[in-house]
């Protein structure tokens, strides 16, 4: 029960991008693309579920004043482990990526977790909360690329979608595009909630 | 000398760090109410970019390189980083209590702005020598200082205007980055005829 709410409020109630407005820099960056939005959606969520599971099996161990610098040694091994493995076996994908890969280290979603629920929390439960975080950190990252890929290029996964006769807004996958994106996405986000309340 | 104008004049306009590159947002959108403020987030930013290459830079090409250790990069850089904006607080407390007030709730916050430790990782992959380093650390501060009081100007303005009530805050900050990022588009040609 406690493990199901703790997932689910990830995903919506609590979303990092939508509802809290955190990790904008990869979001914005890598959504250019619907595969490099999962892809680095999969990549945050696998850093956030290891450092999630060791701070909160080593959370009684660390002194409270040396807290931040320990959990960023945790973060940054796990980026280095993400980072390597897809040099091997996605290298299209972390070219693509590129810089962004190694500053998942300084994602305010990871760090954030990692002082607000793991060092505080059991191992299972800080499971629960870094594969909903990461989920809705990966679905957010779906919606946003998929709106910018359909609308700037006309496919979706490279797949077409559009007919010709459509002819792309190339701002879209511009830097202005992604700014646009998130700004009328979280306006609408706010004008259903707003509508929900009164 | 050539090349450092370039390096200068492309990362402060034609690729600057938070409009083209999408680095060191959260500060961007946190610390731009008003003008006063962003212009001490941007000198502070200025000074540990510039501290954090030079740093980077020796430790990349003195420490991992010789040791055949370069897959360490992310862990040791972001240590170096913490521990320097640790340090410069210290030193900046004992020397300047004014300069101190003046940033001092903002170090802290820049040991986890992605802009750092992006332009410290940049600096190796471009390959560029110490000179080349030191230019681009400072250039990519100057971009970010210039972006972020440029934001802080159009959002006091707009703190007076009617937002619709949805819009307020980070949406409408959003859609004056975009506006922002589409104006910054117009320097993209700038290097095309050399």
């Amino acid at each position: 029960m406690a493990f199901h709410s703790e997932f689910t409020k990830g995903i919506w109630r609590e979303n990092p991008v939508f509802r809290i407005v955190l990790g904008i820099c990869p979001t914005l960056a890598v959504s250019t693309q619907v595969s490099n939005g999962i892809g680095m959606g999969l990549a945050a969520t696998f850093v956030l579920l290891g450092s999630n599971i060791i701070i909160a099996l080593i959370r009684k161990g660390i002194p409270d004043k040396i807290r931040i610098p320990a959990f960023i040694v945790v973060i940054s091994t796990f980026v280095t482990i993400v980072d390597l493995f897809m040099a091997a076996y996605t290298p299209g994908l972390h070219e693509r990526l590129g810089i962004f890969i190694p500053l998942i280290v300084v994602n305010c979603i990871i760090l954030g977790r990692a002082e607000a629920f793991a060092s505080k929390s059991t191992v299972w439960m800080s499971i629960a909360d870094a594969l909903g975080m990461g989920g809705g950190f990966t679905v957010a990252l779906t919606i946003i690329s998929s709106i910018r890929e359909l609308l700037g290029n006309g496919t979706l996964l490279g797949f077409q979608v559009l007919p010709d006769a459509f002819s792309p807004a190339v701002i879209m996958i511009l830097p202005p595009g992604a700014f646009l994106t998130i700004g009328a996405l979280l306006g609408f986000f706010n004008y259903l909630s707003n509508r929900k309340s009164t | 000398m050539e090349k450092l104008v370039v390096i200068i004049l492309s990362v402060v306009l034609v690729n600057n760090f938070i409009l083209v590159r999408f680095l060191g947002l959260c500060p961007f959108l946190g610390v731009s109410r008003e003008i006063k403020s962003s212009v001490s987030m941007g000198v502070a930013v200025i000074f540990v970019m510039t501290l954090a290459s030079i740093c980077t830079w020796f430790i990349q090409y003195y420490l991992l390189v010789p040791y055949k250790v370069e897959f360490l990069q992310t862990i040791v850089f972001i240590l170096v980083i913490a521990a320097l904006v640790q340090f410069v607080e210290m030193v900046i407390q004992k020397v300047s209590p004014v300069l101190q007030k003046a940033l001092g709730i903002y170090l802290p916050l820049i040991t986890t702005n992605c802009a750092v430790l992006g332009v410290c990782i940049l600096n190796i992959r471009e390959d560029y020598n110490l000179l080349e380093t030191i230019v681009h650390g400072f250039g990519a501060g100057l971009g970010f200082t210039l972006a972020i009081v440029l934001m802080a100007g159009i959002r006091e303005r707009i703190s007076l205007g009617k937002v619709p009530q949805s819009m307020q805050g980070f949406p409408i900050s959003f859609i004056i980055a975009c506006l922002m990022a589409l104006s910054f588009f117009g320097f993209q040609g700038f290097f095309s005829h050399s």
